[in-house]
């Protein structure tokens, strides 16, 4: 079956007719050529997917496309301002919080959305007090990034990164 | 000695090059080439472990709409060499291996192909199999090498009778598990076949490894077959061949005529099709005096391949060159089974062949009393032991100490059990850490000068996440004497210059010397103000000085655990590494290298863990819900450092590979320092909650 759709990707309206099967990650990679977001287990597994959907980070492979009609989509690719990069991107490069890049876009973009969860004050796993006063500690990032896995090790660095950048 | 480079650029922690392609997503991965017409390959796998395919009914599959072919062994193209078993996709109807290609289909959208291959009715003669590895068969056999092409086993002195007469021995079995490397980025191929022969965008560690073993399998000349990989999404060896995946794309990219077919791998599929380390069962046995020098050590190992390709992992040949004992005594033995190729993982060989060892040294020193630093510089040998060369730089002893330094180890209390925080049992652990520092002869690098002082260095090199793009133009840089700005770096293509897989962590050993060699000459040809469009081209020049030296790069692991003493919940808090690698080319990257494979050996010795079912000759926890690998939540404090070692044996940057002795030993240190904690001394990998509990 097929469905109509309009996306909103990296600040671009984009229309396209898809099968209902789509996932949101393929319908932004294979049909709209947006390789940004990357596909490393197609099973909410990994994190290598990530994008911020409506404003969330979300896992695109366990997304159909035909229930996003009209989602606003922001990947790594869409986090730049002009030429500038996002201060998470500059981090990154800055401690060297990736190796073979594949897992990176997923890792900026969950960072981005982990650091709002934050903000908005969602406790996590190892949120000793969900009520107090919250301090972002390297194991608040831990545990928060951890749906993103890197084979290539980079996690000390990531931490590095997103510690840098953290308010 | 080879005439040292002098470093300016080499020895900086240049940020990647390709960092910002990295961290914005564009770099473009081999399955994100943009194409026209593409197709979609999704492959058909046996659901049996040995047998015959009776039947396909491809009818319904095909009748579907959207379909461009169906293959099975019936009709898919004929290869013109069959003589690697591995890549003989789709030729017979034979089975070897569950999860072993039986069909594919090719269509226009991702979904109908997979959907399509679901309707594939295959019906089988099934056989019976045999999967299971345990070092009691009878049908064991010695190999005629172990890889690459080390002796199945030496034996040196006498050694049983030096344990016979030794005041204190070890004589423990170890074991380590079937791992899969799984890369991030799945194993992927995109195949082109038209006029000009077959193009492959591939995700792989070796452009020319991946042409030049397909070309014959083809019947292709190589010129016909160009393979592009500008970026690679990880590899850790699995990479480092082209597996049946290449294979099955190129059949199809035969029958759509002249469209794209691509091919990614799922996770799961990956667990049948690419490789794995193969599970080892390690017999170790150590005679020392009671000061704990060594009189003899034994490393028997026993593991697996498959019947189809023989693997020979040379697991214990690290322990031929790593302590001093006059009797010494190695070997290696194979079951055949009918089980997918294993292949090439991180350290193969020095990884799970350190782990038996290196717990073996730990128990030897709680056996004499000593501590386990001491007790290995104690056995710090002052010629290679097994060839009786000189080392070009041995530092083995050096990391041990500045390790401990840096770690607190002369506030440790030896005595296990005795460390309580909270609820959790605390203690340390150390292990030796060695990789040889390989060279190979056959890459070719070309320098051409460009206008306003620029020049292009080209050749077929890969980056895997390594740091090829920013190191290799900081090599080229001094060597031509400019900055870094001024070279355009192009690697990742086979129509560049011939260059070496990017594995055993020699890459940046063989395409740097290759590009200072190369760069030399030039200058020598055209001085420091070259025409525009100057040109030198030239291969790896011969090092004689590895034949007067043995070359190994050394390091030392330290480990704190912490075991929950009701739960048995295991947790590493922290992980230090200390290494001794020559000349650092880039301390960002290398540090990233070092910390990424104690990273992986921190995976190893907590999580991974294929399981073999004997039922069905199927990886069962196929996926990362059920493979676990580290996640940020698992690593701890986690770093490190280099001592500043200085050999001009090894090439013209003075480095030894790095890519992969950060995992060598980091399993063994975990294991050690969680016998510290509880007083368990756990011997098979992985360590987990169940070993602590009564
Ligand atoms: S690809 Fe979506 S979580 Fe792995
Ligand atoms: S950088 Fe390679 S998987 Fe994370």
């Amino acid at each position: 079956m097929q469905a109509q759709i309009t996306l909103s990707v990296d600040g671009e309206q984009r229309s396209l007719t898809i099968d209902t099967r789509t996932t949101l990650l393929d319908a932004l990679r294979e049909r709209l050529g947006v390789t940004s977001p990357k596909k490393g287990c197609d099973h909410g597994q990994c994190g290598a997917c990530t994008v911020l959907l409506d404003g969330r980070r979300a896992n695109t492979c366990l997304a159909l496309a035909v229930a996003h009609d009209g989602a606003r989509i922001t990947t790594a690719a869409g986090l730049e301002d002009g030429d500038n990069l996002h201060p998470l991107q500059q981090a990154f490069i800055d401690h060297d919080g990736f190796q073979c890049g594949y897992c990176t876009p997923g890792q900026i973009c969950s960072a981005v959305g982990m650091l709002d969860e934050f903000e908005a004050g969602h406790p996590s796993h190892v949120t000793q007090d969900p009520t107090g006063p919250q301090q972002l500690d390297d194991d608040e990032i831990r545990e928060r990034m951890s749906g993103n896995l890197c084979r290539c090790g980079a996690y000390a660095n990531i931490v590095a990164a997103i510690r840098a950048v953290a308010p | 000695m080879t005439e040292p480079l002098r470093p300016r650029a080499i020895g900086t922690s240049l940020a990647r090059l390709d960092g910002r392609a990295k961290v914005t997503g564009t770099a473009i991965y081999a399955f994100e080439q943009p194409l026209e017409r593409a197709t979609y390959l999704h492959p058909v796998q046996a659901t049996i472990a040995r047998g015959r395919v009776t039947a396909v009914d491809t009818a319904t599959a095909e009748a579907l709409d959207g379909v461009v072919a169906v293959l099975t062994h019936v009709n898919a193209p004929r290869l013109a060499s069959t003589d690697d078993a591995e890549l003989a996709v789709l030729q017979s109807d034979e089975v070897a291996f569950r999860g072993q290609f039986v069909g594919a289909v090719i269509a226009d959208t991702p979904e109908v192909a997979r959907h399509a291959a679901s309707l594939m009715g295959v019906s089988y003669d099934e056989q019976p199999y045999d999967v299971q590895l345990r070092a009691d068969r009878d049908d064991l056999y010695a190999p005629e090498v172990v890889n690459p092409s080390f002796p199945t086993d030496t034996d040196d002195g006498d050694v049983d009778a030096a344990l016979e007469s030794a005041a204190l021995t070890v004589d423990q079995t170890y074991s380590t598990a079937m791992q899969h490397n799984n890369p991030m980025e799945p194993h992927t191929t995109v195949a082109i076949w038209n006029d000009d022969g077959l193009t492959l965008y591939d995700s792989t560690q070796g452009v020319h490894a991946v042409r030049t073993t397909v070309a014959p399998v083809f019947g292709l000349d190589p010129e016909r077959v160009r393979v592009i990989a500008p970026h690679v999404g990880g590899g850790f060896g699995s990479k480092g061949m082209p597996h049946a995946h290449v294979v099955l794309a190129g059949l199809a990219a035969q029958v759509t005529s002249g469209r794209p077919v691509k091919l990614a791998l799922t996770r799961q599929q990956m667990f049948s099709l690419v490789g794995y380390r193969t599970p080892t069962i390690q017999r170790v046995r150590l005679g020392a005096d009671s000061d704990g020098h060594l009189a003899a050590i034994a490393h028997d190992v026993v593991e697996q391949t498959s019947k189809i390709k023989e693997f020979a992992e040379q697991t214990a040949v690290s322990t031929r060159t790593m302590y001093a004992s006059p009797n010494r005594r190695t070997s290696h033995r194979l079951a055949a089974l009918d089980v997918p190729v294993p292949s090439w993982m991180r350290a193969p060989g020095e990884c799970p062949g350190m782990f038996g060892p290196e717990v073996a040294m730990d128990e030897l020193a709680v056996a004499c009393g000593i501590d386990p630093i001491e007790l290995r510089v104690r056995n710090e040998p002052a010629t290679d032991p097994e060839s009786g060369l000189p080392y070009s730089s041995r530092n083995l002893v050096g990391c041990l100490r500045e390790g401990a330094r840096r770690f607190g180890w002369d506030r440790r209390d030896p005595t296990p059990a005795a460390r309580r925080d909270g609820g959790w049992l605390v203690g340390t652990g150390v292990a030796s850490s060695t990789y040889p520092a390989y060279r190979q002869p056959g890459s070719v690098a070309n320098i051409r000068s460009g206008p306003d002082g620029r020049f292009t260095v080209r050749i077929g090199a890969a980056d895997i996440g390594t740091g090829t793009w920013t190191t290799l133009t900081q090599i080229a840089a001094d060597a031509l004497d400019v900055p870094v700005e001024a070279v355009d770096l192009q690697i990742g293509d086979s129509a560049l210059p011939m260059a070496t897989v990017a594995g055993g962590s020699s890459g940046i050993s063989n395409w740097g010397s290759t590009i200072v060699g190369v760069a030399r000459a030039f200058r020598d040809k055209y001085g420091p103000d070259p025409a525009d469009g100057s040109e030198t081209e030239g291969e790896t020049p011969d090092n004689p000085a590895s034949e007067r030296f043995a070359m190994h790069a050394f390091g030392a692991q330290f480990a704190e655990v912490r075991v929950h003493a009701d739960t048995g919940e295991i947790r590493v808090p922290r992980q230090l590494g200390v290494f001794a690698v020559g000349r650092i080319i880039n301390p960002r990257t290398a540090r990233s290298q070092f910390i990424g494979g104690m990273t992986m050996g921190l995976s190893m010795a907590l999580h991974e863990h294929s399981v073999m079912d004997p039922s069905s000759g199927h990886v069962v926890n196929h996926d990362f819900a059920e493979y676990h690998i580290a996640t940020n939540a698992d690593v701890g404090d986690i770093d490190a450092v280099w001592l500043d070692e200085h050999d001009p044996h090894l090439n013209p940057m003075g480095s030894k590979g790095i890519g992969e002795i950060g995992i060598v030993g980091a399993a063994a240190a975990i294991a050690n320092a969680a016998y510290h904690a509880t007083g368990t001394r756990v011997r098979d990998l992985p360590i987990t909650a169940d070993r602590f509990l009564p």
